[in-house]
């Protein structure tokens, strides 16, 4: 033992060197990770049943649990997830549409730049949620507002990233491509937009948890089914493990939504450089 | 000067369009009342000093809120760079929290602290803690390992290094980090007001709208946005002249 403990100091990280081999390497690491997560809900559980905060202010885990089983069985959660998802997925595939090609139609005409810049550089860093209001008096209370709010707060940054990206498209690339022959059209398709896609990819990977939020409030505020309407209705009948359980399963929906678009782009970005690189979050 | 009035006519031109459309009965006046009438109903909110009582509210939560958030979340982030065990523990909590939307967390905010200032500043301190710490947390690790070496070879202490290495290389994606906060905070102060609150800009918004009293909502939702704007202006200001050492 005293044998093993010397070769671990002598290589100051000992844990990468130390396990026998990569398979108990990968178990002890994925257990380091896990621990905090493992704390903080046993911290949440005993904490809630100590006594030191009322059920309302901090319902145990395992109820907050079971209500998320019950959602499960009885299929609200399915139909309050599926309405929450088709509400920000359809306004950000708007807004993606809609962006790039506003965001390519700008690069490319000095008339349409003119006008638009201004628009998008004074409206990207406004709080769009604050006119959220007007756009129930214009579109009313249902999907149709709803939509358009989460496509309204998601557009600009995935236009202002396909500005950026076409921009630092290598101007050796487009000349090259132009001696070749290419058509205007074939330069757009087959050289602008793949060089300039990892840029739109983070304007994308910026505007999906804008358009989560977006939904979610949204329906706070409106009703209308969804998971933040959910949450809201039990918060008005005090129904604290609802309002928990609405927590879980939104934070549940956002982790994978957000790893499916890394995962993704990892996939679309196979042939780049960065797919060499390890990534982070 | 004549280049940034060529470079805005179109918001001015947007104005216009917007005065003719209200005026010509185009668009009925209750769904978009005319410019000038929202002008006018702006200066009597400013006048009867509700504007400014509620404006206040609202720049008493964000500020608060944000600046606990940037105090906490860029020394949490500099920490876990510097000190692994801290990242290796603290690492998927950020991993699984940073994603979640935040505006989830209002009516449980509102469940802990109730409807006052305590609810907003706490929802805000949370949304706009991790964007901090991930901008402070990059930025403190990707500091050049030769600045490092150099330092330590100087014979720079542990928490000299910290100040004089670390802290400046961080700085950049810091200030990115705290802008993307700055933007989240109006976002969830605004959505937080609207849903529930007793004064600030989203209750007056929702109190007017409520009211049928569409040409002061209007006054106040321009205000919001324009705020928004300085602020975010503001802010890249301050973050080129911090970063002003920077070729």
């Amino acid at each position: 033992m005293a044998h093993v403990t010397g070769v671990r100091d002598r290589t100051s990280r000992g844990w990468r060197n130390a396990p026998a081999s990569p398979f108990v390497a990968r178990i002890g690491w994925g257990l380091a990770r896990s621990a905090s997560i493992v704390l903080l809900l046993a911290g949440w559980e005993i904490l809630a049943r100590s006594g030191t905060f009322t059920p309302f202010v901090l319902p145990a885990l395992t109820s907050v649990l079971e209500r998320i089983l019950a959602d499960a069985m009885s299929g609200d959660l399915f139909l309050g997830a599926s309405a929450t998802l088709y509400r920000a997925l359809t306004g950000f595939l708007i807004a993606a549409v809609g962006g790039i090609s506003l965001g390519m139609a700008m690069t490319r005409s000095i008339g349409i730049r003119w006008f638009f810049d201004p628009i998008i550089s004074v409206g990207f860093p406004m709080p769009k949620i604050a006119f959220l209001p007007v756009v129930i008096l214009w579109l009313g209370l249902y999907d149709v507002s709803k939509i358009s709010m989460v496509a309204f707060e998601a557009i600009f940054p995935v236009v202002t990233a396909t500005i950026v990206g076409i921009k630092g498209v290598d101007r050796e690339i487009i000349w090259s491509a132009r001696n070749m022959g290419a058509s205007n059209r074939e330069l757009l398709c087959q050289i602008m937009l793949p060089a300039a896609f990892p840029q739109i990819m983070t304007g994308l990977q910026v505007a999906l948890p804008i358009s989560l939020i977006v939904a979610i409030v949204t329906e706070m505020l409106m009703g209308g089914n969804g998971l933040g309407g959910g949450m809201m209705s039990a918060s008005r009948f005090a129904d604290s493990p609802g309002v928990f359980a609405g927590i879980v399963e939104i934070a549940a929906i956002g982790y994978c939504l957000i790893k499916g678009m890394s995962m993704l782009r990892r996939r679309m970005l196979l042939w780049h450089q960065e797919a060499l690189e390890p990534s982070t979050v | 000067m004549r280049r940034t009035g060529l470079r805005y006519l179109p918001l001015l031109l947007l104005a216009i369009a917007w005065e003719l459309l209200a005026r010509l009965e185009l668009i009925s006046s209750s769904a978009l009342p005319p410019l000038s009438h929202v002008v006018v109903a702006w200066v009597d909110l400013m006048r009867s000093g509700e504007l400014v009582s509620n404006g206040y509210a609202s720049i008493y939560r964000a500020m608060t809120g944000l600046g606990l958030s940037v105090l906490v979340g860029s020394l949490l982030g500099i920490f876990m760079a510097w000190w692994r065990p801290l990242n290796a523990f603290l690492s998927p909590l950020v991993e699984i929290f940073y994603p979640m939307p935040k505006s989830a967390l209002i009516p449980v905010t509102v469940i802990w602290l109730g409807f006052g200032d305590g609810s907003k500043i706490l929802l805000i301190f949370l949304g706009c803690m991790l964007p901090v710490t991930i901008g402070a947390f990059n930025g403190a690790r990707s500091s050049e390992q030769a600045l490092v070496w150099s330092a330590r070879s100087m014979g720079a202490s542990r928490l000299r290094m910290l100040w004089d290495v670390v802290l400046p290389s961080a700085l950049p994606e810091l200030l990115n980090g705290i802008r993307t906060a700055l933007a989240l905070s109006f976002i969830l102060l605004v959505s937080s007001e609207l849903i529930v609150a007793r004064s600030g800009f989203g209750y007056l918004i929702g109190f007017l709208g409520a009211d049928g009293a569409y040409e002061p909502m209007f006054a106040v939702v321009l205000t919001v946005a324009f705020l928004g704007f300085a602020a975010d202006r503001a802010f890249q200001a301050f973050m080129n002249w911090m970063l002003r050492w920077r070729t």
